[in-house]
């Protein structure tokens, strides 16, 4: 039979290992299995290629993707990955470890994610940070739950309105199986309805609160009062956060959040149509017991040498079962540590020059695009980052087709018929001339 | 062999309880602490929760598991022991001296359904 | 591996960049209102590149990967991560989509998720899957979320409970808890397998399902597969498959035959996507027929799952084709029985008979313990392991046995390799007999000795700030 370079067994070597097993066949090894489960026909797979075949079918298969320049955020930025990240994270020993329970033999595994941690709290203002988790959506569930868990007996959670519609549609889809209550909080003139909070949560039984700092229309939201409200119903403040942005804008802390969740995906990670990205959360000190997910910590050796370990493990499905804060057994590691290098090479400097670049180059864009006079203003006046609103005054599908044919990716459409954009530091000048010239021609 | 002490009331997951006019003092058993091994954090109700007899109130965790607390008696919880909440280890120096809440009993009845020392004696085999 | 101790914040000095960005072409825009601006700026390192890149490299050097040396983890599949699967999901073609692009710009990457479900529906006898789970408990909470939208679909809401075997692996009653189901535990038989009347014991209309593997976390075939599936299906409840167990079916069975009605795989394990410490991972979840029409109403993560990692996937697999799958499934059976028999002489096996992928050891024949000597545990034996080069296999699970140790070599995996690592575990397990302390103070040579993780979980230092 003919090798195959992923599986080492010779001849000689089955018939050895046969032999001392005691067995004629390796389909002995099946005797305990019903007959008529032993698969007869042939598996309706394609025929196996040889590795230069593979490279050439995905050349294509990448070929078939457009190639655009993105002005589209939503939850997923086109940020710049610098040239170390995809080196660091392809070495072997970070990229082919498992989780790491052997500690002694994952000092460099656990030392990273301690450093994310840090970095986590830095950025959100929080004492405590885990691991990480699956996306920002999914953090945005386990807060939810967390909510809940933290609050005893409580069963409703308010989303606001302003959040991104996959972080609503996950929280209600973990909601509904949870038995938990989704009620909802309206955006009032671009900004989540302090009065209507006040309403709802008038309403009893309200366990946590989540809000976006940055809403689904990009604009920085003010939470003054928020927390003093939400606390006074002895309910959590969830903040939703962009942790790029937060080298520039208030912190959770500063809003005084209970909890801080969101997606790294912001902080170099390559689009990559969806995934892998990295969530994550961050707490008040109260709420560290019931945190979900991973953490790390330090300690000593024997000999006395600073040393990192998986911790509060008793918060764990692998100890509590049925009872733990959340079924969540790993994390997303190697996107962690994405994160990690991405922030200690930016920096704080970095960060702030990011942020600084993105927000001239979307106010630059706005007020082009006012200039052509196609487009009227949804929120005027309200401050906002590197995203923004607009209402077309053509319809939105006619734009994006002109925008697509010239190889733009721009105005998305909302769900109330607005178009979107958002600029990163990625976008030229140049680019966002261009842009401008396009949706002139229509 | 594990110290017990004569005059509590004991329950069959290893609680005990002191009762102290209509207030039971509870905790866990020396036995129970020597099981767990190093106690990493006791997870203890606020002032003011009700517990339920048969009912968990608690845990106590240590790096590799978690053991449910389980009230021997139903009522409010009027105090919890504060020094716990830094000091687990305090549980494993010493069970009986380091107890875990204090209860306003409703039913002082479901204290018959205890053990006695001699009864708990025989319950962990020694 | 050599210890290094050093953490990033450590290496910084104010001023120092590590990253080159574009001039400022655009007007100043005014700066934002004062009320939304941060206080205080963040603490983050200032370093150059060459830090960085050092730091980083060092740390590695602390971590022992498949590429490093043999992984024996039971349970987790830990298979060589072929490069080939790398280089093609860096193809810039898919790394810049975003996730919202329309379907006319993602003609590739639509493709392969065709090429995926169509793949996958062919290796296990599922009609249809979902790419959105990001990792294996993330797909058991989908699935499990799937079972009930099809029972509330049909209008029967009183099925709240889900058995769960004993033996499970903790995700599966923690993903039954998230997902609003109450859990029933069913005992397992003196020989490994789930005891069937106890089982037709607990059935009844409020069962929503079982979930089960098999093998199952002893690695032995549960051999009433049919009399389960039967018996769950009289009372309308359905079959879930916890894909953790998928690797040694490959090419051999398939779930969808055995009567499962929803299952998830794990592509960091069957088919072979780096673990990368710990995620990012794949949990596809696939549904027979009947089951369909409840996949879109559940959406449990962001975009379109962990589109990178299917990528990997599929390369894997074409390079399988259906000429090689067969051979992952039986030469991991083959591998794994081959080390059991060959060490069953020095540690103890409670079941015997054929194991599948993996198998379970209850500890050492002999302990070394005797009069105040204390014996060496499962734990000295994973801890020595490590100063031989190997990883530790899983220890302390399935939770049926007090020192249960159990071994997945996996198909990748020469014999020169699996006989280097028998005849380290003979020698560990005569060390044990002879001065069970050589075990007990292990590991003597790796970059830190047994850290105190009583003191990590008493006072818990989750950061950099709170350890200075």
């Amino acid at each position: 039979m003919a090798g195959f370079n992923y599986i080492p067994h010779t001849d000689a070597d089955v018939r050895a290992m046969l032999e001392r097993i005691g067995v004629r066949q390796v389909e002995d090894l099946y005797a305990d299995v019903p007959k008529e489960f032993i698969k007869k026909e042939p598996y309706d797979l394609p025929d196996a290629m040889s590795e230069g075949e593979v490279r050439e079918w995905f050349e294509s298969l990448s070929g078939m993707n457009a190639k655009m320049k993105v002005f589209v955020g939503a939850g997923a930025y086109d940020h710049y990955t610098p040239a170390v990240i995809p080196y660091i994270t392809s070495r072997s020993e970070f990229l082919t470890a498992y989780t790491p329970y052997q500690c002694e033999i994952s000092q460099g595994t656990l030392r990273y994610i301690f450093e994310f941690q840090s970095m986590v709290c830095e950025l959100t203002g929080m004492d405590i940070s885990n691991a990480s988790l699956y996306d920002g959506p999914t953090a945005a569930a386990e807060a939810m739950k967390m909510s809940v868990a933290c609050t005893k007996k409580k069963t409703r959670v308010l989303l606001s309105k302003g959040l991104l519609p996959n972080v609503i549609a996950v929280v209600e889809t973990y909601a509904r199986f949870h038995g938990v209550e989704i009620g909802y909080v309206p955006v009032m003139n671009g900004q989540t309805c302090p009065n209507c909070l006040k309403a709802e949560l008038a309403k009893g039984d309200v366990a946590g609160v989540i809000v976006p700092e940055i809403n689904r229309y990009g604009i920085i939201e003010d939470h003054s009062g928020f927390a003093e409200t939400i606390h006074g119903a002895k309910a959590l403040l969830v903040e939703y956060c962009d942790p790029s942005a937060l080298a520039v804008v208030k912190t959770p802390a500063e809003w005084g959040a209970d909890i801080a969740v969101g997606d790294g995906q912001s902080l170099g990670i390559p689009l990559c149509y969806g995934g892998p990205y990295v969530g994550f959360m961050a707490v008040k000190k109260d709420y560290m017991r019931k945190m979900p997910g991973r953490i790390v910590g330090q300690t000593s050796d024997k000999e006395g040498r600073r040393a990192y370990v998986l911790t509060l493990q008793a918060r764990e499905q692998h100890i509590k079962r049925e009872k733990a804060t959340s079924n969540i057994c790993s994390n997303e590691s190697l996107m962690a540590l994405w994160v990690t290098v991405y922030l200690s090479l930016m920096g704080p400097e970095g960060l702030r020059e990011v942020n600084r670049l993105s927000y001239d180059g979307a106010h630059y864009l706005h007020d082009q695009l006012m200039a052509t006079g196609r487009f009227t203003e949804v929120f005027p006046g309200k401050p906002f980052l590197k995203e923004f609103v607009l209402q077309p005054k053509e319809a939105a599908g006619l734009l994006q087709d002109r925008l697509e044919k010239a190889g733009f990716f721009a105005a998305l459409e909302t769900e109330e018929g607005y178009v979107s954009f958002c600029v990163t530091e990625k976008r030229t000048r140049a680019e966002i001339d261009e842009l401008v010239k396009i949706v002139k021609e229509g | 062999m594990s110290k017990i002490i004569e005059g509590l009331k004991y329950s069959e997951s290893h609680e005990w309880v002191k009762v102290e006019g209509g207030i039971a003092v509870i905790g866990v058993t020396d036995y129970a602490q020597a099981e767990m091994g190093d106690i990493t954090y006791v997870d203890a109700p606020e002032v003011d929760d009700e517990v339920e007899a048969g009912e968990e109130f608690g845990a106590l965790e240590s790096v590799k598991a978690s053991s449910d607390l389980i009230s021997p008696v139903s009522g409010k919880v009027v105090e919890v022991n504060e020094e716990l909440e830094d000091a687990p280890e305090k549980v494993n120096e010493d069970a009986f001296e380091n107890w875990i809440i204090k209860v306003e009993m409703s039913d002082p009845s479901e204290l018959d359904a205890l053990m006695d020392a001699a009864g708990y004696k025989n319950h962990i085999g020694e | 591996m050599k210890y290094y101790d050093k953490l990033i914040f450590e290496l910084s000095q104010k001023g120092r960049v590590g990253y080159s960005l574009p001039v400022n072409r655009f007007p100043s825009a005014p700066e934002l209102p004062e009320e939304l601006r941060r206080g205080t700026s963040p603490e983050l390192p200032e370093v150059s590149e060459v830090d960085v890149v050092r730091h980083y490299t060092n740390l590695s050097q602390m971590n022992f990967g498949v590429d490093t040396g043999f992984y024996p983890l039971g349970s987790c599949t830990m298979k060589y991560n072929p490069k080939i699967n790398e280089e093609v999901a860096a193809l810039p073609g898919f790394n810049g989509l975003h996730p919202l692009m329309p379907a006319g710009l993602v003609k590739g990457a639509l493709k392969v998720y065709q090429e995926m479900d169509k793949a996958l529906s062919a290796i296990t006898g599922m009609a249809a899957f979902t790419f959105a789970p990001c990792a294996g408990a993330h797909g058991e909470l989908t699935g499990l979320m799937i079972m009930r939208q099809y029972h509330m679909n049909r209008g029967d809401l009183k099925r709240t409970k889900v058995i769960v075997p004993d033996s499970a692996h903790g995700t599966n009653p923690a993903s039954a808890a998230v997902c609003g189901l109450e859990v029933v535990e069913v005992k397992s038989l003196e020989n490994g397998r789930i005891n069937v009347e106890a089982l037709q014991a607990l059935l009844d209309d409020t069962v929503a399902g079982i979930m089960m593997t098999n093998p199952n976390t002893l690695g032995l075939f549960e051999t009433q597969i049919k009399e389960i599936a039967e018996r769950v299906h009289a009372v309308g409840g359905l079959l879930y498959y916890d894909g953790a167990n998928m690797n040694p079916l490959m090419g051999v069975v398939r779930p969808g035959d055995m009567g499962f009605d929803i299952m998830h795989l794990n592509l960091h394990k069957t088919f072979s996507t780096p673990h990368g410490g710990g995620g990012p991972g794949s949990g596809p979840v696939g549904v027979a027929a009947h089951l369909v029409d409840c996949l879109p109403k559940i959406q449990v993560s962001g975009f379109h799952g962990n589109f990178g990692v299917i990528l990997r996937a599929y390369a894997y697999i074409l390079m399988l084709g259906k000429q090689n799958l067969k051979k992952v499934g039986q030469y991991s059976v083959l591998s794994a029985n081959y080390i059991k028999e060959c060490l069953k002489d020095a540690y103890k096996l409670p079941i015997e008979g054929v194991c599948k992928h993996e198998f379970v050891f209850d500890g050492l024949v002999n302990d070394g313990g005797h009069d105040d000597v204390h014996g060496a545990t499962t734990l000295d034996v994973a801890k020595r392991l490590l100063d031989f080069g190997f990883h530790a296999p899983t220890i302390y699970f399935p939770l049926l046995f007090h020192q249960a140790l159990m071994i997945e070599p996996t198909e990748t995996e020469s014999k020169e390799t699996i006989d280097a690592f028998i005849d380290v575990m003979h020698k560990i397990a005569a060390e044990a007999a002879e001065d069970p302390a050589i075990l007990q103070n292990a590991p003597h040579n790796a970059p830190i000795s047994r850290p105190d993780e009583t003191q990590a979980a008493r006072n818990p230092i989750l950061k950099y700030k709170d350890a200075r």
